[in-house]
């Protein structure tokens, strides 16, 4: 029973990453933008972040850095995509690209390093009930933060003048332009969102979940987060589920692992893609229920 | 927002804007005097259309000022136009299909939040000029009409002072044409100004105190409207009058499409059911389909072309063959050539060039193993637009470089040249000024002298009464007997229109 509350906490830990990228880049393709520099945009926060954490000693210094370096990057994204109006696949990649090799060398100096940040904090009063107080209340606060900004971004999404504006932005550029929206500039700031929240992400990784600093440590989360919004149809909790998912499949794999079960490494490892895609390609399989979600103009430069 | 009496709402001077290869607008000035309703009329690719865009901010003209109350409106941008109180009613609509007519009336208004408020508002906006919405529906599920109500409500929520419209009544009853009419007449009444864009002249003169020409970019005329006819107007725009479609007397031959007590619920949840529609066309002749659009139009056209394959095989026959459940390149096989309404998208592919859209329906002759003859296709498409008078760029140019009218001459084109057995067409002149209009219309009667089936769906009724041989009315997805043209009047087809469109706003 303790066991399987431990998995659900590790579960939820290792889910996080996943959701708060993933719904940083849903609002940023909600707004018509792919940006292939996720992967990119992590390594590079979770090295800025993992660097303040380190000097400073406080992590909330380092996962702010590591948000910050994510607005940044993804504002050199804007400047070309958007801007210049580049093609949106090869800026993203190419930004990818940069990341990781500009992670690698800033972070050369803390390879290694580990950061004594606890991973864990107590819910007064909850975390002592049996079972539930393992399971939900030891866990970090960016937990409970990335479960807070999916209900908030689904509740803008759905309900928001902001929301439909960004929906709006997305579906038809022309349109929006017609009535009178800054396309760019939305487009802009649903980027540096898309940005911080792939920022955040990166810096949990290198400042809570593995609170060291390796090369390449964002280790293509990135890339599933891309893959999670369209699986999700571009929804908010089906993003959670999906990351949750992932997450869930990870531990138990980790847990057969470690219990010896004769299935080959490698197999196993590949089991949370597997399961996380093809349960999101089941429920995500109406064509109609993705016609009304996709943004129409996904990943078309737009010329006013 | 106080200007000296006798100052014009909208003046525009000089106005000259140049595009890749043509000059939309040549120096072009008017001015529209406060509650005027003012006409602007020319033919396709004459610069209405650029010209609207520069007054609302959209397209930046390269020289001349647009005055808003005598002051300049330098750095214009569409907000900035909607704040100033300009409202336009777009031909190729800004809406958003993915979003409920609503929420795309909602993002037209800052500051309005109360969401069920406004749902009521629309509806009852729409029921009071005759232009019935479900404000919670979806645009994409929507037909080209019911689009074009969306827009107006839209915009007259918006409560605009200069009000643009470009060719608002293509796809309107008679009967709420009139409401239409006396709706902007009440506005213009209140202060409104009214800039009015139009193909059909006898609008115009119904409607318009004044009246700018415009062709080829220039002004060619400004003169009122009420004191002229449409051959003097017609003159003016094109510098002849428009020839009537005129057939020889034909004997209808063997029918070649026959729908046969076809029963078929939507596709699209909100689409219309078709209730037991039977129609025969024969050979040799022309048969119209009027009606409001959205009464199923659209659901028996891709029962017709092969788009929706639902249908039992003996009730779609081409030629006195089942064809039911057969697809769009079998139906295609068996002599059928179909133009649906939406040009861009469905007609054609919008960015590719004319030549790859022709070989699209075509095949004879133009590839060769597997690969495509360049040259073949291009002579191909080059002959079309000569024979139809296409304003293009040339062969190779993107579908969607060409303005609405021109891409309609050359999609109708397409599939003239191929002399198909049965024709359909969807909307065949819908936002294509008379010249073109009239260009299209003697092909259909050509066609059908030549021994062709010729179905058309058409919304406008002068149109449907010049070429066709009988007609029938949808209205609420069921179909009207035939009617001999001799014996229909534009009273009776508007009545037996408007009975389906009472029934309207039940559905959901």
């Amino acid at each position: 029973m303790e066991q399987l509350a431990a998995l659900i906490a590790a579960t939820l830990s290792a889910g996080t990453p996943l959701l708060l990228a993933g719904i940083g880049l849903l609002v940023n393709e909600r707004s018509g933008v792919l940006n292939l520099g996720a992967e990119g945009m992590m390594l590079i926060a979770a090295a800025a972040g993992f660097a303040v954490g380190f000097h400073t000693g406080n992590p909330v210094a380092g996962l702010a850095a590591g948000a910050l370096a994510g607005v940044l990057f993804s504002l050199i994204f804007s400047a070309l995509a958007i801007g210049l109006a580049t093609n949106q696949y090869a800026t993203g990649l190419a930004l990818t690209l940069f990341g990781a090799g500009l992670s690698a060398f800033a972070g050369l100096a803390y390879v290694g390093k580990s950061v004594p940040f606890k991973s864990t904090f107590e819910v007064p009063g909850l975390s002592a009930l049996p079972f539930l107080g393992t399971a939900f209340f030891k866990l970090h606060p960016m937990v409970y933060l990335a479960l807070a900004l999916t209900g908030l971004v689904a509740w803008v999404l759905a309900r928001t003048r902001a929301g439909l504006v960004i929906r709006a932005v997305g579906e038809s550029p022309e349109s929006a332009h017609a009535i009178g929206y800054p396309v760019r500039l939305i487009r802009v700031g649903a980027v540096a969102f898309g940005g911080a929240c792939c920022g955040l992400a990166g810096a949990y990784l290198s400042l809570v979940y593995t609170p060291l600093w390796v090369e390449g440590m964002v280790a293509g989360r990135g890339w599933i987060a891309l893959a999670l919004t369209t699986f999700a149809t571009w929804r908010p909790w089906r993003i959670a589920l999906g990351a949750y998912l992932f997450g869930s499949v990870t531990m138990i794999q980790f847990a057969l692992q470690a219990e010896g079960v004769e299935i080959a490494s490698q197999l196993l490892s590949m089991l949370p893609y597997i399961a996380t895609i093809v349960v999101l390609a089941l429920i995500s399989r109406n064509p109609a229920f993705i016609r009304l979600n996709m943004p129409a103009s996904l990943g078309k430069p737009f010329h006013p | 927002m106080t200007a000296p009496a006798g100052t014009p709402r909208l003046a525009l001077r000089g106005i000259s804007k140049r595009y890749p290869g043509v000059l939309a607008n040549d120096n072009v000035s008017l001015s529209v005097a406060p509650g005027e309703i003012h006409g602007l009329i020319g033919e396709n690719g004459a610069g209405k259309s650029t010209l609207m865009k520069i007054v609302y901010g959209a397209v930046r003209p390269d020289a001349g000022e647009v005055l808003w109350d005598g002051a300049p409106l330098p750095a214009h941008s569409p907000a900035q136009a909607r704040r100033a109180g300009i409202g336009m009613v777009f031909q190729h609509f800004s809406l958003f299909d993915t979003l409920t007519v609503a929420e795309n009336v909602l993002l037209a208004l800052p500051g309005v939040t109360d969401r069920a408020g406004l749902a009521r508002d629309i509806e009852a906006m729409g029921e009071h000029y005759g232009l019935p919405v479900n404000a919670a529906q979806h645009v994409y599920s929507l037909s080209v009409g019911e689009r074009q109500r969306v827009e107006i409500i839209r915009c007259l929520l918006q409560k605009p002072r200069l009000l643009i419209m470009d060719e608002p009544t293509s796809v309107l009853t008679p009967q709420a044409v009139e409401r239409l009419f006396a709706t902007l007449r009440q506005l213009a009444s209140e202060g409104v100004s009214i800039l009015y864009i139009s193909h059909k002249l006898e609008e115009v003169r119904a409607l318009c105190s004044r009246a700018t020409v415009l062709r080829g970019g220039r002004v060619t005329g400004t003169c009122d409207p009420r004191q002229e006819s449409v051959a003097s107007l017609s003159r003016m725009m094109i510098g002849a009058e428009p020839p009537r479609a005129t057939g020889a007397a034909r004997q209808p031959g063997a029918a070649l499409l026959e729908i046969d007590r076809l029963t078929m619920p939507p596709l699209e949840r909100t689409g219309k059911a078709l209730d037991a529609v039977s129609l025969t066309v024969r050979a040799g002749e022309v048969v119209g389909i009027a009606g409001v659009s959205g009464n199923g139009q659209g659901e028996l056209l891709a029962l017709i072309s092969g788009e929706d394959r639902r249908a039992p095989p003996q009730s779609v026959r081409l030629a006195g063959a089942p064809v039911g459940g057969s697809g769009v390149v079998a139906r295609r096989a068996h002599g059928l050539a179909f133009v649906p309404e939406e040009r861009l998208g469905r007609g054609a592919v919008p960015v590719l060039g004319l030549h790859l859209n022709t070989l699209l329906t075509h095949d004879a002759g133009l590839t060769r193993g597997g690969l495509i003859s360049a040259s073949a296709i291009v002579a191909l498409a080059a002959s079309i637009i000569a024979r139809f008078d296409v304003r293009t760029a040339g062969p190779t140019a993107a579908a969607k470089s060409l303005s609405g009218g021109n891409l309609q001459k050359f999609i109708v084109g397409r599939e003239v040249v191929k002399q198909p057995r049965v024709f359909v067409v969807a909307q065949p002149t819908w936002g294509v000024d008379v010249g073109a209009a009239a260009r299209i219309r003697q092909e259909l009667v050509a066609l059908a002298d030549a021994g062709s089936a010729v179905l058309v769906v058409s919304e406008e009724l002068d149109e449907l009464f010049e070429i066709c041989d009988a007609l029938h009315v949808i209205a609420g997805g069921r179909l009207s007997a035939r009617i001999p043209v001799a014996q229909a009047s534009v009273e009776r087809i508007g009545a037996l229109m408007g009975g389906g469109a009472e029934t309207e706003g039940a559905h959901a």
